[in-house]
């Protein structure tokens, strides 16, 4: 079934609850792994880099946005290798589930309204219509 | 070796072209309107872009990041060239190029840890502030149709990305608004009115300037101040292009490349330049990592400025206007708001100040460096805070210290104590606290003396290994363990 999956996180409110709905499908079988990708937006790295001192932190402050989805994997005993890539989320995500052949695409939606879409553009939407796999989007 | 220059050259070939040809694109408007904050001819800018591009691309350290002429150096540079004009500005430029060669020879890169974030958040919005006012005698007060025109290209530069991404949103505005500003031959200043764009490759010449200690004295001050906007700004793109490509670079090689860059530009005519923060994002966004992405950029602007040199003195100036407040709207640093109510009080009163004296003095080198100096003392004032509690222990007097004991907290620690006791046993409790320097202990001395006078013993106690060496070196106290 779903063997593969691909939980794409960003350390809001709404990747920890995508993760609670991907603990729940990699329990329905028993050899599931699950890709855990973090993108660095290019659009912030300027903003990242600048509130940062130094390459250290930058990265402390990200694997520290993870903490809370890498806990939860590892109570429920389930296995995933991190990947902390760099671009545009929506293509990276779709890039890494397309190369990987996963099987679901798991993420969570930023609910914005419809003119913050036009803005800021929607992940979960670029996701879903890029990835061969099916993608679930948790609200 | 060969290896080497394979992945930094060719290993991405098609996406680098392309991203190099969207650089180009974008950086001419750039390099005419910063040539015009300057005070110079719109050539001076674009040969500075062309010929730094190209060099950098050989010898930088940092593979996908685009230099050329900037708006920091820009800003630097002006007082000058309105003084003293054109050579003086290319002397200053070689100039510039030396001390920043010298500068990667020393490896000062290391340095830049030393530059507080508040810092370098204060230096962009310094810059993006300057930017925006540098465009405002182009348009205010002018006419209202350079009002309409400003208006129309930020709506083309910010609505048009969202449905059509292919071609760059800037190109568009500019292509189609000098289409429309020819057609309807309305009143509009164009970039022709400012200067004069030549349509030939540049060439070697010595600035023609004195070569008296005179002529170092006006130009020095400026290449320093040129050499440190420059690294400071070159280093922090460099940082964020590592960042988002996940490569590292090399520091003091993109320092010495940025100084061989400038000698070669003040040379050929060109101004001094630096690496281009929203370049090199642009770059990389497009898909450009290698070297060939910024040669690219460099030789594709020089061919469009020898084929096209006619028409780009069409565009109108209100255009440029538009094209350069979104560059000034993109170097903002929009999260400082946070930043100010979120970070600590002096970090945030740090990043107003360089902000500050940047736009009083219309130098980002003075705002940096007063800012630098500034979180120097905050520092200090912050880790000299010392206090000293006294306790009665089995009827003894007993001091805890706690803090770092240095020159600048030795007077707090002094007037901690009472002198006025007398045949007492004291004990000073250091577990707390650190020994620094020879002031340091000098207060130490000064204290166990004057308890003694009245005839009172001293024991120090809790000194950990480093503070106890240093004590040993300086005291005059040799009976204290």
């Amino acid at each position: 079934m779903y063997n593969k999956l691909l939980l794409a996180v960003d350390g809001s409110e709404n990747s920890l609850r995508a993760t609670e709905e991907a603990v729940k499908i990699a329990h329905l079988c028993t050899e599931c792994s699950i890709d855990v990708v973090f993108v660095a937006d290019h659009s912030k790295t300027k903003s990242e880099v600048l509130h940062a001192q130094g390459k250290e932190e930058l990265n402390y402050e990200r694997r520290k946005k993870i903490l809370p989805v890498e806990s939860n994997l590892q109570e429920n005993k389930i296995s995933y290798t991190l990947y902390m890539l760099h671009g545009d989320p929506g293509s990276i995500i779709v890039e890494h589930a397309n190369n990987e052949s996963i099987d679901m695409v798991i993420l969570g939606s930023r609910g914005l309204n419809a003119l913050q879409e036009m803005v800021l553009g929607s992940v979960s939407h670029k996701v879903m219509k890029g990835a061969e796999s099916p993608v679930l989007i948790v609200k | 070796m060969v290896d080497k220059i394979k992945k930094e050259w060719f290993s991405n070939i098609r996406a680098d072209i392309l991203a190099g040809i969207v650089v180009a694109l974008a950086l001419i408007p750039e390099a005419i309107a910063f040539s015009i904050i300057a005070g110079v001819d719109p050539m001076v800018g674009l040969y500075a872009s062309f010929i730094i591009a190209v060099t950098i691309s050989f010898v930088g350290g940092r593979p996908g990041m685009i230099s050329a002429a900037t708006g920091a150096m820009a800003l630097v540079m002006a007082p000058l060239v309105r003084e003293h004009g054109l050579d003086y500005l290319l002397i200053a430029t070689i100039l510039t190029g030396v001390i920043q060669i010298l500068f990667g020879v020393l490896k000062i890169a290391k340095l830049m840890k030393f530059i507080p974030r508040a810092v370098m958040i204060g230096f962009v919005n310094a810059l993006a502030i300057l930017i925006f006012m540098a465009q405002v005698p182009h348009f205010v007060g002018i006419s209202n149709l350079t009002y309409l025109f400003v208006a129309v290209t930020l709506l083309i530069i910010y609505v048009l990305p969202r449905f059509f991404k292919a071609i760059p949103a800037p190109l568009i505005a500019i292509i189609s608004l000098t289409a429309i500003a020819l057609y309807t031959n309305v009143e509009l200043r164009t970039v022709g009115d400012l200067g004069v764009i030549t349509q030939s490759l540049p060439e070697f010449f010595i600035p023609n300037v004195p070569f008296t200690f005179e002529t170092l004295l006006i130009v020095l001050p400026f290449s320093i101040a040129l050499a440190i906007v420059g690294l400071l700004e070159s280093l922090l793109t460099a940082s964020i292009v590592d960042d988002m490509t996940d490569t590292e670079s090399d520091k003091n090689k993109e320092s010495r490349g940025q100084g061989i860059a400038n000698v070669i530009t003040g040379f050929f005519g060109g101004m001094a330049g630096c690496a281009m923060i929203g370049q090199s994002v642009i770059n990389v966004k497009s898909g450009g990592r290698g070297r060939l992405s910024t040669f690219v950029a460099g030789s594709f602007l020089m061919f469009l400025i020898i084929v096209l040199g006619e028409l780009v003195i069409q565009i109108p100036m209100p255009v440029l206007v538009g094209v350069m407040i979104m560059v000034s709207i993109g170097t903002f640093d929009w999260s400082s708001f946070t930043y100010l109510k979120k970070a600590p009080r002096s970090d945030a009163i740090v990043m107003l100040v360089t902000v500050g004296i940047v736009v009083a003095t219309n130098d980002l080198s003075k705002g940096v460096i007063a800012g630098v100096i500034l979180s120097a003392i905050f520092f200090v004032s912050k880790i000299s805070k010392l206090t000293v509690t006294r306790e009665l222990r089995n009827a003894k007097d007993m001091y805890i210290v706690e803090g770092q004991l240095f020159f600048a907290s030795t007077e707090d620690f002094l007037k901690s104590f009472d002198f006025n006791v007398e045949n007492q046993e004291i004990t000073i409790d250091f577990s707390n606290s650190h020994i620094w320097d020879d002031s340091a202990v000098g207060a130490v001395d000064r204290v166990i003396l004057k308890f003694e006078e009245k005839n009172n013993a001293v024991k120090i106690i809790g000194l950990d290994n480093p503070s106890k060496e240093i004590f040993h070196k300086f005291t005059l106290k040799s009976n204290i363990d």
